[in-house]
């Protein structure tokens, strides 16, 4: 069992959880991601480390209500134990090496995408972060991006906030004044990392994605989470999940992630349902 | 009083019963029947079947204790060299091992060895009266190795058998284990009407008894990596992390939803329970039409698992014919039996799929040749015999491979080109107090050869650490 130690919530339906988990917080780097079980009846769910702290044995894991299992997390409280955490897992992400870094995050994937911020920053990297979801209460940590961000950009689908429009209509104005960028990074919806990958191949700067595809076990074992990069077949939990955004399937993957739509709307009603 | 010439009997659910529960199949022998099958022992002196088990239980004795009617003493016969009674005696295959070279064997049926092990196992089960007795613990103590810490990486059959024997030698035993549960292709891959996940429970009870300390959710090469189990002061680990990775047919469609790796499907259904959702959370999809490619144990057990989903037409598909297929004779009878249809000699060359799922599979149909290197008739394509099987799934079960997350995370191990560790006749790897067995060894084998694997292990790791000690 692990304790929560603290919880926050970011926007209405993304919350931030601080848990005990030393082993973890010892050996995570940015990218590497945990699995969690909420209770013994749960699924296992992959799950992004925020942050983490070598010294007291604390990870940071920040998620959206999207479905039964988050939401049931997102439930819980200070004091509440999760049945199981098991990480890290995953490759980390290779910071070193890149002088001018743009980092894009949508919706809560910017939770996803800010230790890799730090990281890139801390490294001593430029680095210029877009963060995007639809209207200015699902904006998400604003002050920590501006922390380790030397250039931050905001935008919201219905202009409440920053930029009116979309991340990519920033992206595509730095590429086209600025031709030092030598590495993009996009975490978030699908269709947001291929609108990115689209844009930057025209501009020939290297990107990579974060995938968050269905897994099980997370650990090579069930290939459920395959995705076919550059023509070859891939197990985003042990292969990846950061891939070559040039390379990735987009189209597969979107299918792949509907795979459960409606026994996931059934057991979310259903929560739902207790609720009221 | 004349010979019995056929085993006795074991009553068992019927089939269009069965299909619709997750219980298990078979019901065990009564006390009656097991001595009735228990006198069918020739008590032969040159014991081969002791030599046809892996890990050389005296089976001629636990034969006679049952008809001594002492249970219990039979019970302690067994685990003198056999960690997990009850699950051996459902899944081992008996009729390739022990059963194979039996006397009785000859001109009849063997002794039904595998049945009545399973006899003796519930039998103490339910009594409560399964631990290993303190006097054969006590046995077993090598006083130089108390309280000396060893690692075991996996809780599956392997690392299970080791750590028993490990602790019964005296040392202070670690499991870790990367999932949540214990007990590895026993919990995730076999199926409760095969294998019923109680008894799981209670065989690893019975090895934590022994001291044992099993730490879930971590992933040795990972959460943790060898070098620093070492520097931990473990002096000496096993890996039994066993055969995790799944293979793909690389024929077009094996992307479309609905297809899944039998280690996903049964993982799903055994591990994660979704056999009860929604009341448990993790969902699998089946739906009328089922094809398991495939023709294994593993095959079986998905297309099983399949019927009792409520698919209405379960097929296996397999590109060689009746004779060659790999499974026990006993799982493609309960198959069979279940209305599982074969469709033998086909080879699937695509999937194809409407909307994003899978909606048809194209097979080749194939013909026997020469022999091939595995002593099989190699299976030639028919030119233009392609057809269609309409389906809404299909589950691969063509085998695995090691898993390479702790090998490729460990510095000086030596693997075999297709991800094996490599061993000798020891157990023991390229790197010195590091042993290793069962699948990851051997390849996708059986329980009872990585059983075998974990007791050689554990007996080479105490004459290491002896050695150790006198340097």
């Amino acid at each position: 069992m692990y304790e929560i130690l603290e919880k926050e919530v970011l926007a209405p339906t993304i919350k931030k959880l601080k848990v005990k988990a030393p082993l973890i917080a010892k050996k995570t780097k940015p990218g590497n991601f945990i699995i969690l079980r909420v209770d013994e009846k749960g699924e296992r769910i992959p799950l992004t480390v925020a942050d983490y702290d070598r010294k007291t044995g604390v990870i940071s894991i920040i998620f959206q209500e999207v479905g039964y299992s988050t939401k049931l997390l997102g439930k819980m409280d200070k004091g509440d134990q999760i049945q199981d955490i098991v990480g890290p897992l995953g490759h980390h992400i290779d910071l070193e090496g890149y002088e001018k870094v743009v980092l894009l995050g949508g919706g809560s994937g910017t939770a996803l995408l800010y230790p890799k911020v730090r990281g890139f920053y801390e490294q001593g990297a430029e680095v210029i972060s877009i963060t995007g979801a639809r209207t200015k209460n699902l904006i998400i940590l604003e002050e920590e991006l501006e922390k380790y961000s030397d250039r931050l950009f905001i935008a919201t689908d219905d202009g409440s906030y920053g930029h009116h429009g979309f991340v990519t209509d920033i992206l595509k104005d730095l590429l086209e004044k600025e031709d030092d960028i030598d590495l993009v990074v996009a975490i978030g919806p699908v269709p947001m990392m291929k609108a990115v990958a689209d844009l930057t191949k025209e501009y020939g700067v290297e990107t990579i994605v974060s995938l968050n595809t269905i897994m099980v076990d997370g650990t090579g074992m069930c290939g459920a989470c395959r995705v076919t990069v550059g023509g070859e077949r891939k197990f985003t939990c042990v292969d990846g999940p950061a891939f070559d955004a040039h390379q990735v399937d987009f189209n597969e993957l979107m299918n792949r992630l509907n795979f459960y739509q409606n026994e996931e709307d059934l057991v979310y009603d259903t929560a739902v349902e207790e609720d009221n | 009083m004349a010979l019995q010439k056929k085993k006795t009997p074991m009553k068992e659910q019927a089939p269009e019963e069965r299909i619709k529960n997750f219980k298990e199949v078979p019901f065990g022998y009564s006390d009656k029947e097991a001595v009735v099958e228990a006198e069918r022992c020739l008590q032969c002196k040159h014991q081969p079947c002791v030599e046809g088990c892996p890990v050389h239980v005296p089976i001629p004795q636990f034969i006679q204790a049952v008809i001594d009617g002492d249970v219990v003493e039979a019970n302690q016969i067994i685990k003198s060299k056999n960690n997990l009674p009850a699950v051996c005696g459902r899944v081992c295959p008996q009729e390739e091992q022990c059963e194979d070279v039996c006397v009785m064997g000859i001109k009849n049926e063997p002794v039904a060895i595998g049945r009545l092990e399973r006899y003796v196992a519930d039998y103490n089960m339910e009594r409560g009266t399964d631990s290993t007795s303190a006097e054969e613990i006590e046995k077993m103590k090598v006083p130089e190795l108390e309280g000396r810490k060893v690692a075991v990486i996996g809780a599956g059959p392997a690392g299970l058998t080791a750590a028993a024997d490990l602790a019964k030698y005296g040392l202070e035993v670690t499991i870790f284990e990367a999932l949540h549960e214990t007990g590895g292709v026993l919990r995730y891959g076999i199926p409760e009407f095969r294998l019923p996940k109680a008894i799981v429970d209670q065989e690893v009870e019975a090895i934590k008894e022994l001291g044992v300390d099993i730490q879930l959710n971590v992933v040795v090469g990972k959460s943790i990596t060898v070098d620093e189990l070492f520097e931990k002061g473990y002096e000496s680990l096993f890996i039994g992390v066993g055969a995790g990775l799944p293979r793909f047919l690389n024929i077009p469609g094996e992307n479309l939803n609905g297809v899944y790796s039998a280690n996903e499907f049964l993982t799903r259904v055994n591990l994660m329970k979704a056999f009860k959702y929604p009341e448990y959370k993790t969902p699998v999809v089946v739906k009328d039409k089922v094809a398991v490619v495939g023709a294994g144990n593993v095959a079986m057990d998905a297309a099983r698992t399949a019927k009792r989903l409520g698919a209405e037409d379960v097929y296996i598909v397999y590109r060689r014919a009746e004779e060659q297929m790999p499974a026990r004779s006993e799982e493609i009878h309960h198959a069979r039996e279940e209305g599982i249809e074969f469709k033998l000699l086909n080879n699937p060359v695509a999937i194809h799929g409407k909307e994003g799922r899978v909606s048809q599979m194209e097979c080749q149909q194939m013909e026997l040749g020469e022999k091939d290197d595995s002593g099989r008739r190699r299976p030639i394509p028919i030119e233009g015999s392609n057809w269609m099987l309409d389906l809404d799934t299909v589950i691969i079960a063509i085998g695995q491979n090691p898993n390479p997350l702790l090998t490729s995370n460990t510095k000086d191990l030596k693997t075999k080109s297709w991800g094996g560790i490599e061993v000798n006749e020891d157990q023991q790897t390229s790197r010195e107090g590091v042993y290793a067995g069962g699948d990851v060894v051997t390849g996708a084998a059986t329980v009872i050869k990585a059983m075998g694997a974990g007791k050689t292990a554990a007996e080479n790791i105490k004459n290491y650490l002896l050695e150790k000690s006198k340097k």
